[in-house]
């Protein structure tokens, strides 16, 4: 090849990448600062944020919005996160239900929708993750990121060679020093990832939280699925939780948190603080290794045939059929068991109740749909709205 | 622990420095179009952590 060819195959590769990277670099900054609005129901008394409870954090990527319902009678309080891991969205819409529709008669319900804003704003490289998803509303659709297990690599970057936890000195994978639900309790002095723990054992502490759920979804490969992972705080009320549901709405099982596992929420804020931890899991098909192609079709219907023939063969720990696992039976299995564990809590701790109203439950939310309890952000008054 | 952790993570962001600017001369001196080729799509991912961007 002459020069002269040389030079222009050079200029027009160099052009042409530089074109594919103008246009991924607009995709990946647009999803990295797309704003999600949420409408605060009547029952929202204050909004702080979680750079209130640990100033290191403020105007960091983590200090996420901490959503306060407050009934103003004297009661108990519980915090209910979403998006510890922002790849599994039932708990995220899950809780954004919690913020725009429940209303309290008693005690106080303090909400984060994003625990893992950093991880909300990244998508697992290599495995073709779609980047938004759309929930179907009576006013239209409503958007959302869709994220990660871990922490971006922008905020948290390099990992180390191996992960040793804080404080318990385990050892675990290099890349969970990213994951929010392997780095409880925190550390002051830590990556974003373990400060934004820190910051919420400051919270739980500071605002007395009683009762700590934290929401998720899992894959059904996995044998942690459809159950309540309990501390033995928690037992008791999870045990009750988890035979009351099955009886009366769906199939849910309850397990103990294994005493020597750390860095898990349902450990470490039951052993760090005086809050009763627990963790909900949902089946979520999209998340299978052995899944097909993965879209927001198959996130939001949970249809899966590969999936399907796996379960087929015996390879799965919960059942599957054609009718999938879709994201409004998910949603409402966390909106069921979310209020089935404050209603038992209330019940065996007279003088720490939280009652709450205005939450749909599992019935519900599958007949109307998820979308039917979010607000229409265009008719909200300004003063109204927040952004996740 | 958290001014160690900056301090690896400007070193890490001098190495991806680094390496563009190698694989930037090698496309610039390279006389085989096949490795020009490689070299331009290899500078994307390191451009856009240089950026920030991903």
């Amino acid at each position: 090849m002459t020069d002269r060819n040389l030079m222009i195959v050079k200029i027009v590769s160099t052009v042409l990448v530089g074109i594919a990277l103008i246009i991924s670099g607009i995709e990946f900054y647009n999803h990295r600062n797309f704003q999600e609005p949420v409408v605060i129901g009547p029952g929202v008394t204050s909004v702080k944020t979680l750079g209130d409870y640990y100033t290191r954090l403020k105007g960091t990527i983590n200090d996420t919005n901490i959503y306060i319902i407050d009934s103003g009678v004297p009661g108990g309080t519980a915090l209910v996160i979403g998006r510890t891991h922002p790849e599994e969205p039932a708990a995220t819409l899950a809780a954004k239900i919690l913020v725009e529709n429940a209303s309290l008669s008693k005690g106080r319900l303090i909400v984060a929708i994003t625990a893992n804003q950093s991880a909300s704003r990244v998508t697992r490289p290599g495995d073709a993750y779609p980047m938004y998803y759309t929930i179907e509303t009576p006013w239209g659709e409503s958007k959302y990121r869709m994220g990660d297990r871990w922490s971006s690599p922008m905020d948290s970057w390099p990992d180390p060679e191996v992960y040793v936890h804080y404080p318990s000195g385990q050892l675990l994978a290099y890349m969970d020093i990213r994951n929010f639900n392997r780095t409880w309790p925190g550390r002051e002095n830590g990556m974003i990832t373990e400060q934004t723990n820190y910051a919420f054992m400051n919270l739980i502490r500071a605002e007395g939280v009683d009762v700590f759920i934290d929401l998720h979804e899992a894959e059904l490969e996995y044998p942690v699925i459809s159950t309540i992972v309990a501390h033995q705080k928690a037992a008791d009320i999870a045990g009750l939780a988890s035979m009351i549901l099955t009886s009366t709405e769906f199939r849910i099982g309850m397990e103990f948190s294994p005493p020597s596992l750390h860095g898990l929420s349902h450990r470490e804020v039951g052993d760090y603080s005086d809050a009763i931890s627990l963790l909900f899991e949902t089946p979520e098909p999209f998340l299978d290794r052995v899944r097909g192609i993965t879209d927001e079709a198959l996130l939001l219907t949970g249809k899966d045939e590969f999936v399907m023939t796996a379960g087929k063969y015996g390879l799965l720990y919960e059942k599957i059929d054609e009718k999938g696992w879709p994201i409004d039976v998910r949603v409402g299995r966390h909106c069921s068991t979310t209020l089935m564990v404050l209603e038992l809590w209330s019940d065996f701790n007279p003088g720490k109740e939280v009652v709450v109203g205005g939450v749909p439950r599992y019935d519900e939310v599958v007949s109307n749909g998820t979308g039917f309890y979010f607000q229409d952000p265009s008719k909200a008054e300004t003063e109204n709205i927040y952004y996740e | 622990m958290a001014i160690l952790y900056t301090i690896i993570s400007v070193c890490y962001y001098l190495i991806i420095a680094f390496i563009t600017f190698v694989i930037a001369r090698n496309l610039v001196k390279t006389k085989n179009f096949q490795e020009a080729i490689l070299f331009s799509v290899m500078l994307m991912p390191f451009i856009l952590r240089i950026l920030r961007i991903k």
